[in-house]
Protein backbone atom coordinates (compact mmCIF):
# COMPACT_ATOMS: atom_id res chain seq x y z
CA UNK A 1 0.00 0.00 0.00
CA UNK A 2 1.09 3.35 -1.04
CA UNK A 3 1.28 5.53 1.98
CA UNK A 4 1.40 9.74 2.03
CA UNK A 5 3.92 12.14 2.98
CA UNK A 6 2.92 15.27 3.27
CA UNK A 7 5.28 18.21 3.88
CA UNK A 8 4.25 21.82 4.46
CA UNK A 9 7.04 24.12 2.80
CA UNK A 10 9.74 24.02 0.32
CA UNK A 11 12.77 25.53 1.89
CA UNK A 12 15.60 24.27 3.02
CA UNK A 13 14.33 21.91 5.73
CA UNK A 14 11.10 20.65 3.29
CA UNK A 15 13.21 19.91 0.33
CA UNK A 16 15.96 18.51 1.41
CA UNK A 17 13.84 16.17 3.67
CA UNK A 18 11.70 15.37 0.62
CA UNK A 19 14.68 14.47 -1.64
CA UNK A 20 16.31 12.51 0.89
CA UNK A 21 12.75 10.31 1.82
CA UNK A 22 12.75 10.14 -2.67
CA UNK A 23 15.90 7.93 -2.00
CA UNK A 24 15.17 5.65 0.64
CA UNK A 25 11.88 5.08 -1.06
CA UNK A 26 9.97 4.02 -3.71
CA UNK A 27 7.21 5.73 -5.71
CA UNK A 28 5.15 2.18 -4.68
CA UNK A 29 5.99 2.59 -1.17
CA UNK A 30 5.55 6.44 -0.55
CA UNK A 31 3.89 9.18 -2.26
CA UNK A 32 5.67 12.47 -1.42
CA UNK A 33 3.88 15.70 -2.12
CA UNK A 34 5.57 19.00 -1.07
CA UNK A 35 3.31 22.37 -0.37
CA UNK A 36 4.59 26.15 -0.19
CA UNK A 37 2.81 29.44 -0.45
CA UNK A 38 5.37 30.73 -3.47
CA UNK A 39 7.54 29.04 -6.27
CA UNK A 40 11.27 30.59 -5.23
CA UNK A 41 13.47 29.02 -3.19
CA UNK A 42 15.59 32.41 -2.17
CA UNK A 43 19.08 31.50 -0.59
CA UNK A 44 18.76 33.48 2.76
CA UNK A 45 22.34 33.69 3.75
CA UNK A 46 23.02 35.87 0.95
CA UNK A 47 20.98 38.46 2.01
CA UNK A 48 23.07 39.62 4.35
CA UNK A 49 25.60 40.04 1.47
CA UNK A 50 22.99 42.13 -0.92
CA UNK A 51 23.05 45.11 0.90
CA UNK A 52 26.82 45.82 0.42
CA UNK A 53 26.53 44.96 -3.29
CA UNK A 54 28.15 41.67 -2.51
CA UNK A 55 25.43 40.08 -3.81
CA UNK A 56 22.56 40.19 -6.29
CA UNK A 57 19.33 39.44 -5.56
CA UNK A 58 18.36 37.24 -8.77
CA UNK A 59 21.42 35.15 -7.91
CA UNK A 60 19.92 34.16 -4.79
CA UNK A 61 16.89 32.77 -6.34
CA UNK A 62 16.20 29.72 -7.64
CA UNK A 63 13.04 27.55 -8.61
CA UNK A 64 11.45 25.32 -5.57
CA UNK A 65 10.34 22.63 -7.90
CA UNK A 66 13.73 22.64 -9.62
CA UNK A 67 15.29 21.32 -6.20
CA UNK A 68 12.81 18.46 -5.98
CA UNK A 69 13.53 15.08 -7.27
CA UNK A 70 11.44 13.69 -9.62
CA UNK A 71 8.51 11.74 -8.41
CA UNK A 72 7.65 14.41 -5.54
CA UNK A 73 4.39 16.61 -6.32
CA UNK A 74 4.58 20.13 -5.74
CA UNK A 75 2.12 22.11 -5.06
CA UNK A 76 1.88 26.08 -4.36
CA UNK A 77 -0.71 26.95 -2.14
CA UNK A 78 -1.39 28.57 1.14
CA UNK A 79 -2.39 26.48 3.64
CA UNK A 80 -5.54 27.13 5.57
CA UNK A 81 -4.89 24.57 8.15
CA UNK A 82 -3.96 21.64 9.79
CA UNK A 83 -6.79 18.68 10.86
CA UNK A 84 -4.73 16.95 13.85
CA UNK A 85 -7.40 14.27 14.35
CA UNK A 86 -8.41 13.86 10.59
CA UNK A 87 -5.14 13.24 9.25
CA UNK A 88 -5.67 15.89 6.85
CA UNK A 89 -4.13 19.39 5.56
CA UNK A 90 -7.08 22.04 4.13
CA UNK A 91 -5.64 24.57 1.82
CA UNK A 92 -6.95 27.60 1.31
CA UNK A 93 -9.05 26.78 -1.35
CA UNK A 94 -10.66 23.85 0.40
CA UNK A 95 -8.21 21.18 -1.40
CA UNK A 96 -7.68 18.43 1.21
CA UNK A 97 -4.20 16.42 1.46
CA UNK A 98 -4.80 13.37 3.73
CA UNK A 99 -1.45 12.19 5.35
CA UNK A 100 0.14 9.55 6.82
CA UNK A 101 2.63 11.26 7.82
CA UNK A 102 3.32 15.33 8.00
CA UNK A 103 6.46 17.18 8.21
CA UNK A 104 6.57 20.94 9.08
CA UNK A 105 8.68 23.13 7.22
CA UNK A 106 7.00 26.41 6.84
CA UNK A 107 9.96 27.83 9.05
CA UNK A 108 9.86 31.54 10.55
CA UNK A 109 7.56 34.39 9.61
CA UNK A 110 8.46 38.42 9.93
CA UNK A 111 5.98 40.20 11.94
CA UNK A 112 7.36 43.35 11.74
CA UNK A 113 3.37 44.60 12.41
CA UNK A 114 3.61 43.90 15.58
CA UNK A 115 5.78 46.50 17.08
CA UNK A 116 4.74 50.19 16.75
CA UNK A 117 5.85 52.47 13.99
CA UNK A 118 8.43 49.86 12.50
CA UNK A 119 6.15 50.07 9.36
CA UNK A 120 5.06 53.51 10.09
CA UNK A 121 6.43 56.55 8.94
CA UNK A 122 10.22 55.70 7.45
CA UNK A 123 9.45 52.10 7.04
CA UNK A 124 11.77 51.46 3.65
CA UNK A 125 12.83 55.10 3.65
CA UNK A 126 14.58 55.12 6.52
CA UNK A 127 14.08 51.89 8.59
CA UNK A 128 15.03 48.21 6.39
CA UNK A 129 15.56 45.50 7.22
CA UNK A 130 17.56 42.66 5.62
CA UNK A 131 15.95 39.45 6.61
CA UNK A 132 13.81 39.37 3.39
CA UNK A 133 14.59 39.88 -0.41
CA UNK A 134 12.47 43.80 -1.19
CA UNK A 135 14.31 44.75 2.58
CA UNK A 136 17.70 43.67 1.05
CA UNK A 137 17.58 44.96 -1.60
CA UNK A 138 16.32 48.52 -0.49
CA UNK A 139 18.85 49.00 1.81
CA UNK A 140 21.50 48.66 -0.30
CA UNK A 141 20.71 52.02 -2.17
CA UNK A 142 19.66 53.87 1.03
CA UNK A 143 23.75 52.29 1.73
CA UNK A 144 24.75 53.28 -0.79
CA UNK A 145 23.36 56.92 -0.52
CA UNK A 146 24.19 57.50 2.91
CA UNK A 147 26.99 59.88 3.78
CA UNK A 148 27.30 60.16 7.52
CA UNK A 149 25.78 59.54 10.82
CA UNK A 150 23.76 56.96 13.04
CA UNK A 151 23.20 53.78 11.73
CA UNK A 152 21.29 51.35 14.67
CA UNK A 153 21.14 47.91 14.09
CA UNK A 154 18.00 46.97 16.54
CA UNK A 155 17.40 43.09 17.26
CA UNK A 156 13.18 43.47 18.73
CA UNK A 157 13.12 40.40 20.07
CA UNK A 158 14.66 36.48 20.47
CA UNK A 159 14.19 34.03 18.58
CA UNK A 160 15.06 35.41 15.16
CA UNK A 161 17.13 33.25 12.27
CA UNK A 162 20.51 32.72 12.43
CA UNK A 163 21.36 35.10 15.67
CA UNK A 164 24.89 36.03 13.85
CA UNK A 165 23.81 37.88 11.35
CA UNK A 166 23.14 40.94 13.01
CA UNK A 167 26.54 40.85 14.47
CA UNK A 168 27.76 40.18 11.03
CA UNK A 169 26.14 43.43 9.06
CA UNK A 170 27.51 45.25 11.76
CA UNK A 171 30.75 44.52 11.02
CA UNK A 172 30.31 44.22 7.48
CA UNK A 173 29.05 47.78 7.34
CA UNK A 174 31.98 49.03 9.58
CA UNK A 175 34.30 47.05 6.45
CA UNK A 176 32.07 48.67 4.08
CA UNK A 177 32.06 52.69 5.20
CA UNK A 178 35.97 52.17 5.44
CA UNK A 179 35.92 51.08 1.68
CA UNK A 180 34.12 53.98 0.74
CA UNK A 181 36.49 56.55 3.10
CA UNK A 182 34.01 57.42 5.49
CA UNK A 183 33.76 55.19 8.04
CA UNK A 184 35.13 58.27 10.62
CA UNK A 185 32.01 59.80 9.82
CA UNK A 186 29.40 56.65 10.30
CA UNK A 187 28.39 55.80 14.03
CA UNK A 188 27.75 52.26 14.30
CA UNK A 189 25.50 50.78 17.21
CA UNK A 190 24.06 47.43 18.11
CA UNK A 191 20.89 47.21 20.08
CA UNK A 192 19.70 43.74 21.37
CA UNK A 193 17.59 42.36 24.68
CA UNK A 194 19.90 39.99 24.30
CA UNK A 195 22.64 41.02 27.91
CA UNK A 196 25.66 40.65 25.74
CA UNK A 197 26.80 40.58 22.12
CA UNK A 198 25.72 36.82 21.22
CA UNK A 199 23.52 33.74 23.33
CA UNK A 200 26.41 31.84 24.31
CA UNK A 201 29.29 33.35 26.67
CA UNK A 202 32.34 32.47 25.14
CA UNK A 203 31.52 33.61 21.45
CA UNK A 204 29.67 36.47 22.99
CA UNK A 205 32.72 37.81 24.34
CA UNK A 206 34.97 37.26 21.70
CA UNK A 207 32.25 38.81 19.39
CA UNK A 208 31.53 41.70 21.81
CA UNK A 209 35.52 42.36 22.13
CA UNK A 210 35.73 42.04 17.86
CA UNK A 211 32.79 44.77 18.18
CA UNK A 212 34.51 47.31 20.05
CA UNK A 213 37.91 46.82 18.05
CA UNK A 214 35.71 47.98 15.50
CA UNK A 215 34.11 51.05 17.14
CA UNK A 216 30.71 49.67 17.12
CA UNK A 217 28.65 50.87 20.12
CA UNK A 218 26.34 47.92 21.83
CA UNK A 219 23.70 48.33 23.75
CA UNK A 220 22.22 45.23 25.94
CA UNK A 221 18.92 44.50 27.32
CA UNK A 222 17.25 46.98 25.40
CA UNK A 223 13.61 45.83 24.73
CA UNK A 224 12.29 48.09 21.86
CA UNK A 225 8.66 49.33 21.95
CA UNK A 226 8.86 51.45 18.98
CA UNK A 227 10.89 52.39 16.10
CA UNK A 228 9.80 56.36 15.35
CA UNK A 229 10.88 57.09 12.05
CA UNK A 230 9.83 60.19 11.70
CA UNK A 231 11.44 61.51 14.35
CA UNK A 232 14.20 58.67 14.02
CA UNK A 233 14.54 57.16 17.36
CA UNK A 234 14.04 53.91 19.13
CA UNK A 235 11.78 53.77 22.45
CA UNK A 236 12.56 50.79 24.88
CA UNK A 237 9.88 49.56 26.96
CA UNK A 238 11.63 50.97 30.04
CA UNK A 239 11.49 54.96 27.67
CA UNK A 240 15.50 54.93 26.91
CA UNK A 241 16.07 55.94 23.65
CA UNK A 242 18.48 55.38 20.64
CA UNK A 243 18.65 58.20 18.18
CA UNK A 244 19.06 57.12 14.57
CA UNK A 245 19.14 58.67 10.61
CA UNK A 246 18.99 54.99 9.57
CA UNK A 247 17.78 51.71 11.26
CA UNK A 248 18.30 48.10 10.12
CA UNK A 249 15.51 46.35 12.23
CA UNK A 250 15.35 42.67 12.98
CA UNK A 251 11.62 42.65 13.18
CA UNK A 252 9.95 39.80 15.98
CA UNK A 253 9.52 36.47 13.99
CA UNK A 254 6.56 33.90 14.27
CA UNK A 255 5.81 30.34 13.31
CA UNK A 256 3.57 30.21 9.79
CA UNK A 257 0.00 31.65 10.39
CA UNK A 258 -1.89 28.05 9.53
CA UNK A 259 -0.40 26.57 12.65
CA UNK A 260 -2.08 29.14 15.03
CA UNK A 261 -5.46 28.14 13.12
CA UNK A 262 -4.59 24.21 13.90
CA UNK A 263 -5.01 24.21 17.29
CA UNK A 264 -2.32 22.19 19.92
CA UNK A 265 0.24 22.69 16.82
CA UNK A 266 1.84 25.26 18.13
CA UNK A 267 2.98 27.17 21.34
CA UNK A 268 2.43 31.02 22.04
CA UNK A 269 4.31 32.04 18.77
CA UNK A 270 3.37 29.48 16.59
CA UNK A 271 6.19 27.43 16.63
CA UNK A 272 5.35 23.87 16.75
CA UNK A 273 5.97 21.98 19.98
CA UNK A 274 8.48 19.44 19.08
CA UNK A 275 10.61 17.07 20.74
CA UNK A 276 14.43 17.89 20.32
CA UNK A 277 15.81 15.08 20.21
CA UNK A 278 13.29 12.71 17.82
CA UNK A 279 11.67 16.11 15.86
CA UNK A 280 7.99 14.36 16.69
CA UNK A 281 5.82 16.93 17.44
CA UNK A 282 4.07 16.86 20.55
CA UNK A 283 0.57 17.08 19.31
CA UNK A 284 0.42 14.32 17.63
CA UNK A 285 2.50 11.10 16.78
CA UNK A 286 2.43 11.29 12.73
CA UNK A 287 3.66 14.95 12.73
CA UNK A 288 7.37 15.96 12.67
CA UNK A 289 8.95 19.33 12.66
CA UNK A 290 12.48 20.40 10.51
CA UNK A 291 14.22 23.68 11.05
CA UNK A 292 12.88 26.91 12.22
CA UNK A 293 9.42 26.13 11.93
CA UNK A 294 10.22 23.65 15.61
CA UNK A 295 10.33 25.16 18.38
CA UNK A 296 13.71 23.54 19.82
CA UNK A 297 16.41 25.28 22.09
CA UNK A 298 18.64 25.59 19.05
CA UNK A 299 19.70 28.47 16.51
CA UNK A 300 17.25 28.86 13.89
CA UNK A 301 19.49 28.45 11.22
CA UNK A 302 20.10 26.30 7.65
CA UNK A 303 22.73 24.20 9.09
CA UNK A 304 20.61 23.18 11.96
CA UNK A 305 17.98 21.83 9.05
CA UNK A 306 20.86 19.98 7.58
CA UNK A 307 21.85 18.25 10.33
CA UNK A 308 18.16 17.16 11.48
CA UNK A 309 17.61 15.83 8.15
CA UNK A 310 19.11 12.63 8.61
CA UNK A 311 17.89 11.72 12.35
CA UNK A 312 13.75 13.21 10.82
CA UNK A 313 14.18 10.87 7.52
CA UNK A 314 15.25 7.70 9.81
CA UNK A 315 12.35 8.68 12.35
CA UNK A 316 10.05 9.03 9.51
CA UNK A 317 11.35 5.74 8.57
CA UNK A 318 10.86 4.11 11.61
CA UNK A 319 7.51 5.15 12.46
CA UNK A 320 6.10 3.84 8.97
CA UNK A 321 7.61 0.72 9.96
CA UNK A 322 6.16 0.69 13.58
CA UNK A 323 9.74 1.02 15.13
CA UNK A 324 10.70 3.18 17.76
CA UNK A 325 12.28 6.66 17.02
CA UNK A 326 16.16 7.65 17.22
CA UNK A 327 16.48 10.00 19.43
CA UNK A 328 19.90 10.66 18.60
CA UNK A 329 19.44 14.60 17.43
CA UNK A 330 21.65 16.69 19.09
CA UNK A 331 21.38 20.15 18.52
CA UNK A 332 24.20 20.79 16.22
CA UNK A 333 24.67 24.12 14.64
CA UNK A 334 27.61 25.34 12.43
CA UNK A 335 27.55 28.64 11.72
CA UNK A 336 30.36 30.86 9.26
CA UNK A 337 30.43 34.68 11.26
CA UNK A 338 31.46 37.10 8.20
CA UNK A 339 33.79 39.63 9.80
CA UNK A 340 34.55 41.78 6.61
CA UNK A 341 37.88 42.40 4.77
CA UNK A 342 37.57 38.97 3.20
CA UNK A 343 37.60 37.24 6.52
CA UNK A 344 35.17 35.29 8.96
CA UNK A 345 35.04 33.16 12.02
CA UNK A 346 33.44 29.72 12.32
CA UNK A 347 31.53 28.70 15.60
CA UNK A 348 30.16 24.49 15.98
CA UNK A 349 27.61 23.52 18.50
CA UNK A 350 25.02 21.67 20.13
CA UNK A 351 22.54 22.12 22.76
CA UNK A 352 25.10 21.27 25.32
CA UNK A 353 28.64 22.41 23.81
CA UNK A 354 28.74 26.07 23.10
CA UNK A 355 30.92 27.44 21.07
CA UNK A 356 34.69 27.07 21.84
CA UNK A 357 38.16 27.08 20.17
CA UNK A 358 39.81 24.79 18.05
CA UNK A 359 39.12 23.26 14.28
CA UNK A 360 36.27 21.74 12.20
CA UNK A 361 35.44 19.45 11.78
CA UNK A 362 38.59 17.49 13.54
CA UNK A 363 41.72 18.68 14.46
CA UNK A 364 42.71 19.26 10.70
CA UNK A 365 40.35 21.45 9.63
CA UNK A 366 38.87 25.26 9.76
CA UNK A 367 39.94 27.23 12.55
CA UNK A 368 37.21 28.20 14.99
CA UNK A 369 36.13 31.16 16.98
CA UNK A 370 38.91 32.87 15.14
CA UNK A 371 39.31 35.07 12.19
CA UNK A 372 40.78 33.75 9.15
CA UNK A 373 40.36 34.01 5.51
CA UNK A 374 39.48 30.53 4.75
CA UNK A 375 36.42 30.91 6.88
CA UNK A 376 35.48 33.30 4.71
CA UNK A 377 36.05 31.78 1.31
CA UNK A 378 34.37 28.43 3.15
CA UNK A 379 31.08 30.83 3.95
CA UNK A 380 31.46 31.67 -0.33
CA UNK A 381 31.76 28.13 -1.12
CA UNK A 382 29.05 27.18 1.13
CA UNK A 383 26.58 28.61 -1.26
CA UNK A 384 27.67 25.79 -4.02
CA UNK A 385 27.03 22.61 -1.28
CA UNK A 386 23.75 24.75 -0.51
CA UNK A 387 22.59 23.89 -3.77
CA UNK A 388 24.21 20.77 -5.33
CA UNK A 389 24.74 19.01 -1.93
CA UNK A 390 22.39 19.60 0.81
CA UNK A 391 19.37 20.83 -0.71
CA UNK A 392 19.35 17.22 -3.00
CA UNK A 393 19.94 15.53 0.44
CA UNK A 394 23.42 14.09 0.12
CA UNK A 395 25.75 13.82 2.56
CA UNK A 396 28.80 16.60 2.38
CA UNK A 397 32.21 14.55 2.90
CA UNK A 398 33.47 15.08 6.58
CA UNK A 399 30.56 16.56 7.77
CA UNK A 400 27.93 14.39 9.76
CA UNK A 401 24.77 15.37 11.67
CA UNK A 402 26.51 14.84 15.11
CA UNK A 403 28.32 17.61 16.60
CA UNK A 404 32.52 16.91 16.02
CA UNK A 405 34.11 16.56 19.83
CA UNK A 406 37.63 16.00 17.97
CA UNK A 407 39.53 19.14 17.51
CA UNK A 408 38.03 20.99 19.88
CA UNK A 409 39.47 22.67 23.22
CA UNK A 410 36.62 21.60 25.60
CA UNK A 411 37.50 22.24 29.70
CA UNK B 1 23.26 29.83 46.73
CA UNK B 2 22.20 31.86 49.59
CA UNK B 3 19.20 31.24 52.39
CA UNK B 4 16.67 34.05 52.99
CA UNK B 5 14.20 34.53 55.35
CA UNK B 6 10.72 35.49 53.73
CA UNK B 7 7.68 36.33 55.31
CA UNK B 8 8.84 34.00 58.37
CA UNK B 9 10.18 30.63 56.45
CA UNK B 10 13.85 30.12 54.93
CA UNK B 11 14.36 29.92 50.81
CA UNK B 12 16.82 29.15 48.92
CA UNK B 13 17.89 31.67 46.28
CA UNK B 14 20.24 30.95 43.77
CA UNK B 15 22.94 34.14 43.28
CA UNK B 16 20.62 36.39 40.75
CA UNK B 17 17.98 36.09 43.41
CA UNK B 18 15.43 33.09 41.93
CA UNK B 19 14.27 30.05 44.18
CA UNK B 20 15.81 27.21 43.63
CA UNK B 21 12.64 24.88 44.67
CA UNK B 22 9.20 26.85 43.27
CA UNK B 23 7.56 24.29 45.70
CA UNK B 24 9.20 26.33 49.01
CA UNK B 25 7.15 29.78 47.63
CA UNK B 26 3.39 30.36 49.46
CA UNK B 27 1.57 33.03 47.79
CA UNK B 28 1.84 35.13 51.39
CA UNK B 29 5.58 35.90 50.11
CA UNK B 30 4.19 37.89 47.56
CA UNK B 31 4.28 41.16 48.98
CA UNK B 32 8.11 40.34 50.56
CA UNK B 33 9.20 39.82 47.25
CA UNK B 34 7.98 42.26 45.15
CA UNK B 35 8.93 45.02 48.14
CA UNK B 36 12.55 43.63 47.07
CA UNK B 37 11.73 44.31 43.10
CA UNK B 38 10.74 48.16 44.47
CA UNK B 39 6.71 47.04 43.77
CA UNK B 40 5.08 48.15 46.70
CA UNK B 41 1.51 48.47 45.58
CA UNK B 42 0.24 45.38 44.00
CA UNK B 43 -3.07 44.87 42.32
CA UNK B 44 -4.83 42.81 40.32
CA UNK B 45 -3.04 42.26 37.26
CA UNK B 46 0.42 41.94 39.12
CA UNK B 47 -1.21 39.00 40.75
CA UNK B 48 -3.08 37.52 37.13
CA UNK B 49 0.86 37.95 35.69
CA UNK B 50 2.51 36.25 38.62
CA UNK B 51 0.02 33.31 38.70
CA UNK B 52 -0.07 32.90 35.58
CA UNK B 53 3.85 32.84 35.79
CA UNK B 54 3.84 29.76 38.05
CA UNK B 55 1.16 28.11 35.67
CA UNK B 56 3.10 28.19 32.96
CA UNK B 57 6.56 26.69 34.89
CA UNK B 58 4.56 23.71 35.71
CA UNK B 59 3.13 22.99 32.69
CA UNK B 60 6.34 23.79 30.64
CA UNK B 61 9.20 23.67 33.11
CA UNK B 62 10.31 27.16 31.97
CA UNK B 63 8.74 30.48 32.38
CA UNK B 64 7.61 32.32 29.37
CA UNK B 65 9.21 35.36 27.81
CA UNK B 66 8.01 38.83 27.80
CA UNK B 67 6.69 38.11 24.17
CA UNK B 68 5.24 35.06 24.76
CA UNK B 69 3.80 36.65 28.33
CA UNK B 70 2.45 39.49 26.28
CA UNK B 71 -0.13 36.98 23.86
CA UNK B 72 -1.36 34.41 26.21
CA UNK B 73 -1.58 35.79 29.91
CA UNK B 74 -4.02 38.33 28.90
CA UNK B 75 -1.67 41.55 29.95
CA UNK B 76 -0.06 43.44 26.94
CA UNK B 77 3.66 43.98 26.60
CA UNK B 78 3.40 47.27 27.40
CA UNK B 79 1.41 47.07 30.53
CA UNK B 80 3.39 44.64 31.57
CA UNK B 81 6.70 46.98 31.51
CA UNK B 82 4.20 49.34 33.55
CA UNK B 83 3.46 46.87 36.03
CA UNK B 84 7.32 45.02 36.21
CA UNK B 85 9.00 48.34 34.96
CA UNK B 86 13.04 46.41 35.25
CA UNK B 87 11.76 43.37 33.00
CA UNK B 88 8.73 41.57 33.30
CA UNK B 89 9.77 38.12 32.62
CA UNK B 90 12.47 38.15 35.26
CA UNK B 91 11.13 40.17 37.79
CA UNK B 92 7.41 38.27 37.57
CA UNK B 93 9.65 35.40 37.90
CA UNK B 94 11.36 36.04 41.10
CA UNK B 95 8.37 37.05 42.82
CA UNK B 96 6.68 33.96 41.47
CA UNK B 97 9.06 31.93 42.82
CA UNK B 98 10.30 30.29 39.98
CA UNK B 99 13.61 30.06 37.82
CA UNK B 100 15.13 32.61 35.51
CA UNK B 101 12.76 32.19 32.07
CA UNK B 102 15.49 30.44 29.80
CA UNK B 103 16.09 33.09 26.99
CA UNK B 104 16.25 32.31 23.91
CA UNK B 105 18.90 31.00 21.40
Amino acid sequence: MTENVVILGGGTGGTLTANRLRKQFSRGELAITVVDQDREHVYQPGLLFLPFGLAHGEDLIRPRHRQLKKGIDFVESDIDRVDVDGHRVVLAGGRELPYDVLVIATGARLVPDETDGLTGPGWMEKVFTFYDLPGATGLEQALRDFQGGRIVVNVVDMPIKCPVAPLEFCFLADWYFHERGIRDRVQLTLVTPLDAAFTKPRAASMLGGMLEDKGVELVTEFNTGEVDGSAGKLVGFDEREVPFDLAVVIPVHSGAEYVGRSPGLGDALDFVETDPHTLQSKVAPEIFAIGDAANLPASKAGSVSHFEGEVLVENITRFLRGEPLDASFDGHANCFIETGFDKALLIDFNYEQEPVEGHYPGPVGLPLLKESRLNHLGKLMFQWFYWHSLLPGRDIPGVGADMPRAGKHID
Amino acid sequence: MTTATIAGSQVELNDEGFFEDPEQWTEDMVPELAANEDIHELDDKHWQVIRFMRQEYFANGTGPTVRALGKTSGVSVKELYQLFPKGPAKIAARIAGIPKPKGCI
